[in-house]
């Protein structure tokens, strides 16, 4: 009786405490919403959350096995090259294309003609000292990894969907969210990959 | 004269600091904020020029009822400057809400001088009402150095804007699909050669609370916080946050509260 009464009172306190969590959550979208407003090409749409962006917006870190539902989701959408030419690009484009950090801001004028932003998180070339840190180096990416079909597969996918290795990764999806066109990621790839790239040489 | 000149030899000589200077920082992440900063104005800083405008226009006659800021209250009585944007944003009982301080200065604008609130609201950065309120914050933060980051969670409707202001910190949305977890969720994190203090802790959100509003080196320009926020969000590539808006109060909260008991070093100098 005793027990059964602690029970009770147990999930009649955790259901308040959801219904609080819910409350909070749907004056916080109400928030969001009046917040913001559609200025140039940044429509106001932006503010509303795929699913997976939403899951990735807890301050923990989520399960292994939510992050990996989202990773099998997300690798559905990467289109690998139509002609099957992974690296047929020119490094020195994919130079251009990382060190611009431009795009999709509501100073911006179109929607297309994006930089990569790639060297705001990354070290590439043994040469530019000015990158950040959000992500790994990557300088000898080729050298180190090699050209083989699986790092070739895996390079492209991971500059097209992120989140496809890596459900809450920080990295944006460049090719689902349509920031890179497919002639852009193969001149990054080049750079990333072939060894006179100074990503490769010092 | 003398005085501009002064003012342009020590832009330069920050321009140098801000380009080599962030090579040498990395090396020295250690450097005391306190220390750097008082040798950074210790020939004085830049918004001294802003802080002269705003304390004027605090005492000018203005708007549809010809009347000044002085009798404006920002938390700690009619007409009381000193310490007050130290202990901002804070909850007031005479508009029921959560205001930084861009906002109260709105109400007070608005009922002691008859200043409609969008005239700033609708209003650009750097322009018109805009630059006016810059000039007033320039002033009031002044008058706050060197205080203890100090505000009243008590109230309700702080915790609440607090809890709020975390969820939006984490809130991933856009084509980028980033957060300000993004670029200010982890520590010793830099993008390009800019370093990113870690907002979630203690002392990075001293750091990066605390020394704004600030003037900014490479481009001459006095920036409020909420022109900090929107800038932000600029770079975050979600749709542009309405001034004043409660996203832009709540993140403040949710900031200076963690930046709680730091110290307040505004206006700050940045690159
Ligand atoms: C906002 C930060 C950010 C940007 C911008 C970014 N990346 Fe990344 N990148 C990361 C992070 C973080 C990782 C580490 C793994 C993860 O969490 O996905 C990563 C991982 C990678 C990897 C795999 C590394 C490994 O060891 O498996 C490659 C390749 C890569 N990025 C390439 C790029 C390219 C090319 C660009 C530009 C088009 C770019 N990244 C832009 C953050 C970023
Ligand atoms: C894509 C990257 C990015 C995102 C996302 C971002 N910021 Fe920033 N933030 C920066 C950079 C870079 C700076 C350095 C200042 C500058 O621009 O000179 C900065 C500076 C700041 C500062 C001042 C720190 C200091 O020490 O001067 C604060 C406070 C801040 N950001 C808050 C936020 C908040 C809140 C959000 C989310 C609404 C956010 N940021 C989102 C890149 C970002």
């Amino acid at each position: 009786m005793k027990k059964f009464s602690i029970i009770a009172t147990l999930l009649v306190a955790s259901s308040g405490a959801f219904a609080a969590d819910e409350a909070l959550y749907s004056e916080f979208k109400d928030m969001i919403d009046r917040s913001f407003k559609t200025t140039g090409i940044a429509a106001k749409h932006r503010m509303y959350q795929l699913d997976f962006q939403k899951e990735c917006s807890s301050e923990k870190p989520l399960s292994a096995k939510a992050l990996k539902a989202i990773e099998a989701d997300q690798l559905k959408t990467i289109r690998y090259p139509a002609d099957g030419k992974y690296s047929s690009g020119n490094w020195k484009e994919g130079e251009k294309i990382a060190l611009s950090g431009r795009g999709l801001t509501w100073t911006d004028k179109t929607p297309y003609d994006n930089g990569g932003g790639c060297y705001n998180c990354h070290q590439m070339s043994h040469k530019e000292l000015a990158y950040g840190t959000i992500g790994p180096s990557l300088a000898d990416w080729g050298k180190i990894r090699g050209s083989g079909a699986d790092n070739v597969k895996y390079t492209w996918g991971k500059i097209y969907n992120a989140k496809a290795f890596n459900g809450c990764s920080n990295m944006p999806r460049n090719g689902d969210s349509d920031i890179l066109t497919e002639q852009q990621i193969k001149h990054l790839m080049a750079y990333l990959l072939e060894p006179e790239s100074p990503v490769n040489k010092k | 004269m003398r005085h501009k000149n002064k003012f342009v030899l020590l832009a330069s000589l920050l321009a140098v600091a801000g380009g080599v200077g962030s090579n040498v920082a990395l090396a020295d992440q250690s450097t005391d904020a306190i220390a750097k900063y008082r040798e950074m104005i210790a020939d004085g800083n830049p918004s001294e020029l802003f802080a002269a405008q705003g304390e004027d226009l605090w005492k000018t006659k203005r708007g549809p009822k010809n009347a000044s800021l002085e009798k404006c209250d920002l938390g700690l009585g009619a007409g009381v400057v000193k310490g007050a944007s130290a202990k901002l944003p804070r909850f007031f009982k005479d508009t029921g809400k959560v205001q930084d301080l861009e906002i109260r200065l709105m109400t007070c604008m608005e009922t002691l001088q008859g200043i409609d609130p969008k005239t700033v609201v609708n209003e650009q950065f750097l322009k018109g009402e805009r630059e006016k309120m810059a000039a007033l914050v320039a002033y009031i933060v002044t008058e706050s150095n060197g205080d203890k980051i100090n505000i009243d969670m008590k109230p309700a409707e702080m915790k609440k804007m607090y809890e709020l202001g975390k969820m939006a910190f984490f809130y991933r949305s856009g084509p980028m699909d980033f957060a300000c977890s993004t670029c200010h969720g982890d520590t010793d994190k830099r993008i390009r050669l800019q370093d990113l203090p870690d907002l979630r802790s203690h002392k990075g959100a001293a750091a990066g609370w605390g020394s704004w509003p600030a003037y900014r080196v490479s481009n001459g320009q006095f920036w409020t916080m909420q022109h900090r926020l929107n800038d932000c969000y600029r770079q975050q590539r979600t749709a542009e946050p309405i001034y004043g808006s409660d996203v832009t109060i709540a993140l403040s909260v949710y900031l200076a509260a963690t930046a709680k008991g730091g110290t307040v070093l505004t206006p700050g100098l940045k690159r």
